[in-house]
């Protein structure tokens, strides 16, 4: 395995933790985990259910606030202890792509628009917008279905389209949550060769939760985590 | 891309058929208030039909609709001497349950004396009346056509007008008659003992006498003067035009109008309420999609654009469908609904207002949802 020799990581947690809860009741989800993931990585997280995979997405999406430690997404500080940026969504939308285990497309949009929306969000015009769509679509093999909307498209054909609205506006950093728990292996294999792809041509870094072993070999890193730890790993 | 449009778009069915649903809620609320606002005129109709200035009646009397009031037959002589006075005539009031092919039909008999003040207003058919016995004008209303005959009392009167929208404040349609008619329907319909009395000319009252007697005063001199000069007139009471639809919508009409008034309230309430349901569940079941709006970086603006959107296109629509159904069927109404625009308009407010109201409502629950729910199941 390659491992570029990047000076600056794309994400750089150091002894990042957070809690639920108090007393009796706490949970620790995430135990002062840190690492490095540099652009043109592709790498897996890894665990038994309820060892803190999603937490520690949701985390370096900045959906989830932690406890403690510190975040560097792209060479920007985000959190040191606190939000040290107030404006996450904008964040969001500029510099991370999220790709969810259920496509989460928004059912009233066609497969386009799905695209097109954040695009729309980003501040591209409505015709542009939809041609890059368009253009994404087709990329990721998808664009002969590109007027049908969300409950028309098989779970694959889906799954593209979301994975297509993650990249849209070329974001560094892809979270992706079980991207292929939903697709058969060929179908898998296929999203994470598009990952990888993804990876290489836009230095981008790409952090995938999985349980699918049939997958395993296509990730530069494993990270496998424990009880809310991280077992540094292959 | 307008998220609200397109998101209605793809739900037309049930996003108009929740608009029908809300159209005929506000329908009701609209009729309501027209049913409200058509008691208040129907009350005022026949006080307001001979357009006369003052009305006379008898002393320590609110007369003739809110009380009874009885006064001699001549005082109409005397009160067209009284000075300002430019014209007066007598008028009776009674309400007769007749049958007409087979069907009963409560008339309100008004008796004038034709060519004096008190006559039918405007007609919309046939003629007044011109001989002095066995002719009637009726209101459109009783369902009787020029050329019908009709039995009152001991005699049969034929049809020879038509009037539109005169009902008493009942809702009973008018009929009018001459004077003399009206009286000698009086003393038939009155109680036998009774009648015998006044037959020999013994009773404690004489047969010649009528309710009220109109008067319209001449240009240039007020009313309540001419009205102040007739009250000095031990058993008269004079009240102006102005002093009766006070007493009308004071007294008669006031419960009743206090009764639909409350209910409408009830009915606007309750409406609001509905409004803020399906606007919070229309909301409530984007939740999920709103979380996965905020996770790929919509901006709050957009998605309170969305939610407010709806609920006004809700509202908005809702509203125009529950104002045409009234419009159209507003005629087939047993009693006179009236629609008035400056009462389309504040309802329309209270709509709008509501709606902006209840999407607040919405608006919070989708702000403060975690896009976090957005991932996973
Ligand atoms: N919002 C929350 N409130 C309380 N506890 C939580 C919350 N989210 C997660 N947890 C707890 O934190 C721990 C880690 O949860 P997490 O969702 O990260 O697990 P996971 O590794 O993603 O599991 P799975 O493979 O089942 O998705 C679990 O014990 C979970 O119950
Ligand atoms: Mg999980």
């Amino acid at each position: 395995m390659t491992e570029p020799r990047a000076p600056q990581p794309l994400v750089r947690i150091r002894n990042v933790s957070k809690h639920f809860g108090e007393g009796e009741t706490r949970i620790d989800a995430l135990r002062a985990v840190s690492l490095d993931v540099f652009p043109g990585q592709v790498v897996a997280l890894l665990g038994p259910s309820g060892s803190g995979k999603t937490t520690l997405l949701n985390a370096i999406g900045c959906i989830l606030e932690p406890s403690g430690g510190s975040m560097e997404l792209d060479g920007d500080v985000v959190y040191d202890e606190r939000w040290l940026r107030s404006d996450l969504r904008r964040l969001r939308l500029d510099k991370i792509g999220f790709i969810f285990q259920f496509h989460n497309l928004l059912p009233f949009l066609n497969a386009t628009d799905n695209v097109a929306i954040v695009l729309n969000l980003a501040g591209l015009g409505g015709g542009e917008a939809r041609k890059r769509a368009v253009d994404l679509l087709d990329y990721l093999e998808v664009g002969n279905r590109r007027n049908a909307f969300p409950a028309k498209l098989s779970g694959g054909e889906a799954q593209r389209v979301a994975i297509a609205r993650a990249l849209a506006n070329r974001p560094r950093i892809i979270l992706a949550d079980e991207p292929t728990a939903a697709l058969d292996s060929k179908r898998a294999g296929i999203v994470m060769d598009l990952l990888r792809k993804l990876a290489v041509e836009q230095e981008a870094a790409i952090i995938a939760v999985t349980h699918d072993e049939k997958i395993f070999d296509r990730f530069d890193r494993i990270f496998q985590l424990r009880d809310g730890r991280l077992d540094t790993g292959s | 891309m307008n998220l609200a449009y397109r998101d209605v778009r793809h739900k037309l069915g049930r996003f108009l058929l929740t608009c029908a649903g809300l159209g005929l809620l506000l329908g009701v609320v609209l009729a309501m208030i027209g049913i409200y606002r058509g008691l208040v005129v129907d009350a005022l109709t026949i006080a307001r039909a001979p357009g006369i200035d003052l009305w006379v009646v008898e002393s320590g009397t609110r007369g003739p609709f809110a009380e009874a009031s009885r006064i001699p037959g001549d005082t109409r002589e005397a009160i067209t001497r009284v000075g300002g006075v430019a014209a007066a005539g007598s008028l009776t009031y009674q309400t007769v349950e007749a049958e007409h092919q087979t069907r009963k039909l409560r008339l309100y008999v008004i008796g004038y004396e034709p060519g004096r003040p008190g006559g039918p207003p405007r007609l919309i058919a046939g003629r007044g009346i011109v001989r002095s016995h066995h002719e009637l004008v009726a209101d459109r209303s009783t369902g009787l056509g020029i050329g019908d005959r009709i039995a009152l009392g001991r005699n049969t009167f034929s049809v020879v007008g038509l009037t539109e929208h005169q009902v008493n404040s009942g809702g009973d349609p008018a009929a009018y008659v001459t004077l003399l008619d009206a009286q000698k329907l009086q003393f038939d319909l009155a109680p036998p003992a009774y009648r015998v009395q006044l037959a020999r000319g013994t009773g404690t009252a004489i047969r010649d006498t009528v309710n009220a007697v109109v008067a319209r005063v001449q240009p240039n001199v007020a009313p309540d003067s001419v009205a102040e000069s007739i009250r000095r007139w031990k058993h008269l009471a004079a009240i102006t035009q102005e002093g009766q639809e006070a007493i009308l919508t004071g007294s008669l009409v006031d419960r009743a109008r206090r009764q639909i008034g409350l209910f409408t309230s009830l009915l606007l309430v309750v409406s609001a309420v509905i409004i803020a349901l399906i606007i919070y569940t229309m909301t409530m079941e984007k939740l999920k999609q709103i979380a996965t709006l905020k996770l790929i970086g919509a901006p709050d603006r957009t998605i309170i654009g969305m939610i407010v959107q709806q609920a006004l296109a809700l509202g908005f629509i809702g509203f125009a469908i529950g104002a045409t159904l009234i419009s159209a069927t507003k005629d087939y109404f047993p009693r006179r609904v009236v629609l008035e625009a400056d009462n389309m308009l504040v309802l329309a407010g209270i709509v709008f207002l509501v709606c902006l109201l209840s999407s607040g409502l919405g608006v919070r629950a989708a702000l403060r949802v975690d896009p976090a729910t957005a991932l996973g199941g």
